[in-house]
């Protein structure tokens, strides 16, 4: 009972967040309703037990994405109502594209159902440890079966990282240059000053 | 699994990593100044490796005992010989950048970093019996070679280079992304064996796609026709040490990933990938000869006969037998060296004020103000044309009796006639070098390391190459049964 209960409460939320998303007119509440939808999208994932999933939605996807959505929204002054203003003129090809796209959707379901693709079967080699969740499988499979491709793929990161550094990094060059101040007190007259006596018509030797 | 089995497999890519990592944070702490140390370091880590994988490819290993971390990876002859020939080339493309970066005054500490995980990067695509070890190892490398490519970033050219690698390259990915996924689902599994097993029956037409689009995303990797676009582009802007690496190391690693996912994985369809394969070799061989006439940049030259050569060595996969993979692996080799021993002495073409010379007219004359280099240089055309009493010609020769003896004479029949036309545009340097008048603007001098590199690959040009012979041959057949044996 409380399960059919969260599940139609987590389903309106998404719904009507997902709504409210590209009808908000201010950009920022557009984000942050996208947010809203997110972690009730989550909790639709708790429900059927797929709790690793859920807490990689919210991790990632509200922690990196949906933030970095935030940033960019408020750092850029898109004016939102602008682009919006095209919409009953654009209206026809966006129901256009909505059917292709809902056209798509039936086609593949139907040929899934059909069965006419002989796809390949798992072969059980990463069956499911009894009794343990999710998380637990996961980290198992990571650590212990993947561990070197999981490795590899944290130094791939690394090499992104170091790479962005390296060519957007312009190090601290002061614009007015260096200034060592042990050397300019260091310093005597007899080695800051020269006394010539040049010859008449001769000029001076730098 | 046993996994201290499986970690001493890996010995060679965990060196990497970790002296990767430890040359990072030096790099971090030091700043640009200790960036010579990190380039001696990365070298002395680099001879490291190479004596590390060296038994195991002298020994011919093969077998069971080669298989780490459950068929994700193998350290056997085959990715063992294709390693040993990376981490000379990484050695190489090392020695030669800090006198050229030094010109720039930036010879950046992360260089040699960089380079080192390219190079990890680089023996996990060959010892790679995944799909999913092989995308990694592929990205890590090419992730590593887009930053190389602007290294120079202050040179519109080098970011130019950077910013079209970047961008086909992620393209690229995505082909081999997509056609991965089509045989993982066609198939059920990652596993090379078990793509194999798999396929053995039969094929669906989904998974012929599958082997199409993959074999699409490597051929960009190899620069193969027709995904060589980007190679001459590439190539001209970035600088030229790295230019140097990316023709010699990424190329080895990726035609040898293409030669295991052919024959291991796609190995019970042949069929299906020879078509394709035989298509790419001659169309390559074609276009990298005609493309390379008219050029007017050494580099570029050197891009369109990078991609001429890929498509001999290509010959040598399409055969699909044991003998053709023997000598599509001497002619890498043999082709390293050339190339190695052909952009450091386009490094060593300077004006007066230490300033790199590109152009191929500004090597007029060369054979009287810089005897020596001409005629090294010289040594080297002609050997990467295949003229006889120089090793380039052996290469050739191999590769075409593999394919003769498949029955693929036709195919060797195209490949003789065009190697005749790209003979034309090595000449056609000699000749520039030997006959024209000079223009005398190449004064600079040079470091012992890259006279000591031009002499090395030289020496093994000249027809004193022959003696290895029958060493390298061994090698490679051994390393050719370790593939074999799988399939």
């Amino acid at each position: 009972m409380i399960q059919a209960i969260a599940f139609y409460l987590f389903a309106t939320l998404v719904l009507a967040s997902g709504v409210l998303t590209i009808v908000a007119r201010n950009p920022v509440h557009s984000v942050l309703w996208l947010i809203l939808a997110f972690f009730n999208g989550a909790g639709l994932m708790l429900l059927v037990g797929a709790e690793f999933l859920a807490f990689l939605l919210i991790i990632v996807y509200v922690g990196a994405v949906a933030v970095l959505f935030l940033f960019v929204v408020m750092m850029l002054n898109i004016d939102f109502a602008e682009l919006r203003a095209g919409f009953v003129k654009n209206f026809p090809l966006g129901i256009a594209i909505a059917l292709v796209l809902l056209a798509e959707l039936v086609l593949g379901v139907g040929a899934y159902r059909a069965g006419a693709l002989d796809l390949g079967t798992a072969d059980g080699m990463a069956a499911p440890l009894a009794g343990e969740s999710n998380i637990e499988n996961i980290g198992a499979l990571l650590y212990g079966r993947y561990l070197f491709l999981f490795e590899s793929a944290g130094i791939i990161l690394l090499v992104a990282m170091v790479g962005a550094i390296v060519l957007t990094h312009r190090g601290t060059r002061s614009p007015r240059g260096q200034q060592n101040i042990a050397r300019q007190i260091a310093r005597k007259p007899s080695e800051a000053t020269v006394n010539t006596k040049p010859e008449i018509g001769q000029g001076v030797e730098l | 699994m046993d996994f201290s089995h499986s970690l001493s497999l890996i010995l060679p890519e965990i060196v990497l990593s970790v002296a990767g990592l430890v040359l990072l944070l030096v790099a971090a702490w030091g700043g640009d100044k200790t960036s010579r140390a990190i380039t001696i370091a990365s070298c002395v880590v680099l001879a490291a490796c190479f004596a590390i994988v060296a038994p195991s490819v002298c020994a011919a290993a093969m077998g069971p005992d080669t298989v780490a971390f459950g068929g994700q990876f193998t350290a056997d002859a085959f990715a063992g010989i294709a390693k040993l020939m990376i981490f000379a080339a990484a050695g190489a493309a090392l020695v030669i950048a800090p006198a050229f970066f030094g010109r720039y005054g930036i010879m950046r500490a992360e260089y040699p970093v960089l380079i080192l995980f390219s190079t990890l990067g680089m023996a996990i695509m060959v010892s790679a019996t995944d799909l999913m070890t092989l995308y990694i190892g592929l990205e890590l490398q090419s992730l590593a070679a887009y930053v190389l490519a602007s290294f120079l970033r202050t040179d519109d050219r080098s970011a130019e280079a950077g910013l079209k690698y970047f961008v086909l390259g992620a393209l690229a990915s995505g082909i081999l992304l997509f056609g991965m996924s089509l045989v993982y689902g066609f198939t059920g599994t990652t596993d090379f064996g078990g793509i194999r097993a798999a396929l053995s029956g039969g094929m669906a037409t989904g998974a012929l796609f599958g082997i199409v689009f993959v074999l699409a995303g490597l051929a960009f990797k190899i620069s193969a026709v027709p995904f060589h676009m980007w190679t001459p582009d590439v190539y001209e802007g970035a600088p030229t040490p790295v230019t140097a690496f990316f023709a010699s190391a990424p190329k080895v690693a990726a035609i040898a990933l293409t030669a295991r996912v052919a024959l291991d994985a796609f190995g019970a369809q042949a069929g299906a990938w020879q078509q394709v394969v035989i298509f790419a070799a001659l169309a390559s061989i074609v276009v990298g000869a005609l493309g390379a006439i008219g050029q007017a940049n050494v580099k570029r030259l050197l891009a369109y006969s990078s991609i001429n050569n890929v498509g001999f060595i290509l010959i040598g996969l399409a055969t699909g037998t044991a003998e053709g993979v023997s000598a599509m692996l001497v002619y890498l080799a043999i082709y390293v060296a050339m190339t190695v021993g052909s952009f450091v002495a386009v490094l060593m073409l300077r004006n007066a004020e230490g300033e790199a010379l590109e152009a191929i007219s500004d090597m007029a004359g060369l054979s009287r103000t810089k005897p020596l280099l001409a005629l090294c240089l010289a040594m080297l055309m002609f050997s990467l044309a295949g003229i006889p009493p120089l090793f380039g010609f052996w290469g050739k020769f191999v590769v075409f009796q593999a394919a003769v003896q498949a029955d693929m004479v036709a195919l060797a029949a195209i490949g003789i006639a065009a190697s005749v036309i790209g003979a034309f545009y090595y000449i056609k340097i000699v000749k520039i070098m030997y006959f024209d008048e000079p223009a005398n603007v190449v004064q600079g001098r040079s470091d012992w390391a890259h006279w000591a590199l031009l002499a090395i690959s030289t020496a093994a040009m000249s027809p004193l190459g022959y003696l290895l012979t029958p060493w390298l041959g061994e090698l490679a057949d051994g390393a050719a049964a370790a593939l074999f044996l799988a399939a």
